[in-house]
């Protein structure tokens, strides 16, 4: 049997339309042999945990651009351990102050990424959270 | 409790924890369906194909919204392509799916083809054999964008739609005669574009020229021929050619009630059951040229596979002559 697949969901949550990132992301896990899960634009964390869940990914990427991170991210870390999948890993990129990073990795976000960010840092440490 | 047992109990977790078990082929998502497979036989499965962009994932959606209004359950597996360079893949189906979520009576699964050419994955068969005994009634399957050769859909599903849409450049292009021949019904998407006459009138003529009055098919093998028309009750089914748009609901009703039609035509003709024993005769088949090889591997002495190999690479024995030694010890 070949090696088991990372399966990745990558989605935007609040309503900005800031979408280059989060494909770019998308891509990028992809060339790396990752199974991506792209569900686009203006999802509520009620949607983008769902489809975690139908998906049974292993990571949830969040792309935020609009400043609502502090809101939006806790509220999907909170259903996924809802609904009982407190293991799976969650990233996020975009716009995010250094004064929130150590408040949201409390809380249980894996990574989180600025512009200019390199997507080879992305990719090893979404490699890396699956595997520990 | 098993996984199957919570599957059967409607926990959805689990449900897409043994999706994820029979897409990796492991051995507890074998032993998982061989516990399943009684309650299986029961959903009608739809296929939806036709080339990439022609409005699948958003016929796929408005069909389940409609389904669901029907009091049915449905669930939907969405495959897209894998990298055959690094395996990866972006399944992007979901994004053309956004009612359906917040509905419990809806479950939309992606996957990728890992390596397959047929437009569907290895797996997608025993995927909607889980979906099938978890109690859903209608089992959409989306294929890859597909062009002419991916027509494994034909073989896995009940009704296969097949959708195309005007302005694709070289209109009819897209629509080669293998993909047009698996059509159950033929629907015309995007019919608020101009072009749409010119499509269904090219559909029209390429239909007619592939449903002449006899209609040859395979059976068990061997070829059978019936000649149209035959009695009333099992008359042949010609594909309608129907017109929808995806983006807003237009002609989807009309498209749900000729997939009704066609489920109730394949039961009264008997092609219900003869499909079903097809099916599972080709799984079957495929399970035991697997077992096979396992086998041989086994028994064959350490190298001899490699060895003959060597040799027909030499060019000192043909792959015939090579398989014969293997299988028989010498050459017939
Ligand atoms: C391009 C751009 C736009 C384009 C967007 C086009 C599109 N389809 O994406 C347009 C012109 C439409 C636009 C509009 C607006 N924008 Co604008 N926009 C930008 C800009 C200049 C670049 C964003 C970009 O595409 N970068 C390229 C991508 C590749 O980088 P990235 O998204 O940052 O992604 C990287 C990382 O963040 C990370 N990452 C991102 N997502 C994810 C996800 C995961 C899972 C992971 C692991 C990593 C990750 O990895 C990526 C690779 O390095 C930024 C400024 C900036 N420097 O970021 C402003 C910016 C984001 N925009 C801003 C604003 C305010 C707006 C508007 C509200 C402006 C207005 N008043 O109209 C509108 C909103 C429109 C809307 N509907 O939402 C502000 C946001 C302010 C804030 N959050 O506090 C910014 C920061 C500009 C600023 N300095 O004020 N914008
Ligand atoms: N004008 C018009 N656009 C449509 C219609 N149906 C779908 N579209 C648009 O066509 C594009 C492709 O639609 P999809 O549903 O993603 O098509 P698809 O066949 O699933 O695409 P792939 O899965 O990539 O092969 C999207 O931008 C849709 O909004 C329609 O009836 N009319
Ligand atoms: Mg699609």
């Amino acid at each position: 049997m070949t090696e088991k697949k990372i399966r990745v969901l990558v989605a935007k949550p609040g309503l900005d339309g800031h979408d280059r990132g989060a494909k770019v992301v998308a891509r990028a896990l992809r060339d790396a042999g990752m199974e991506v899960i792209y569900t686009g634009l203006r999802q509520t964390p009620e949607m983008i945990a769902e489809a975690a869940l139908q998906e049974d990914v292993d990571v949830v990427g969040l792309s935020i651009l609009s400043g609502a991170h502090m809101a939006l991210a806790p509220r999907v870390l909170e259903l996924l351990k809802a609904n009982g999948q407190e293991r799976v890993k969650v990233f996020l990129g975009g716009i995010v102050p250094d004064e929130d990073v150590p408040a949201l990795k409390k809380m249980g976000v894996s990574g989180i990424y600025g512009p200019g960010a390199s997507t080879e840092d992305i990719i090893r440490e979404v490699r890396e959270s699956v595997k520990g | 409790m098993t996984l199957s047992q919570s599957v059967r109990k409607g926990d959805r977790l689990a449900l897409a924890r043994l999706l994820t078990q029979v897409e990796n082929d492991t051995l507890e998502g074998r032993a998982a369906l061989a516990e399943l497979f009684p309650q299986t036989g029961r959903a009608h499965l739809i296929g939806v194909t036709g080339a990439p962009g022609t409005g699948k994932s958003s016929l796929v959606n408005q069909l389940a919204l409609h389904f669901r209004r029907e009091g049915k359950r449905v669930a939907i597996l969405a495959v897209d392509p894998s990298s055959p360079f690094t395996g990866g893949a972006v399944l992007g189906d979901r994004v053309r799916m956004r009612d359906l979520s917040g509905d419990a009576g809806v479950f939309i699964r992606s996957m990728a083809t890992r390596g397959s050419l047929g437009g569907l994955a290895q797996t997608t068969a025993a995927m909607s054999q889980v979906f099938d005994a978890a109690g859903f009634d209608v089992i959409l399957i989306e294929t890859v964008g597909a062009g002419q050769s991916e027509v494994d859909i034909a073989r896995l599903a009940h009704t296969t739609i097949v959708v195309e849409a005007p302005g694709l450049g070289d209109d009819i292009q897209a629509i080669k005669a293998g993909i047009l021949e698996i059509a159950d019904v033929l629907v015309v998407n995007k019919a608020d574009r101009p072009g749409v006459e010119n499509t269904e009138r090219a559909l029209k003529s390429m239909l007619e020229l592939a449903h002449p009055t006899r209609h040859v098919f395979l059976h068990h093998g061997r070829e059978m021929v019936v000649d149209a028309p035959v009695k009333a009750e099992t008359k042949m089914w010609i594909p309608p050619i129907l017109r929808t748009v995806a983006t807003e609901g237009t002609g989807i009703t009309e498209l749900a009630a000729h997939v009704a039609a066609h489920a109730a035509h394949l039961r009264l003709s008997g092609d219900w059951a003869a499909r079903e024993r097809a099916r599972l005769e080709a799984e079957m088949e495929a399970l035991l040229v697997e077992a096979l090889m396992t086998r041989f591997r086994a028994e064959v002495p350490n190298g001899g596979f490699e060895s003959a190999v060597q040799k027909v690479h030499e060019r000192t024995l043909s792959p015939w002559e090579a398989v014969q030694l293997l299988v028989n010890g010498r050459q017939e």
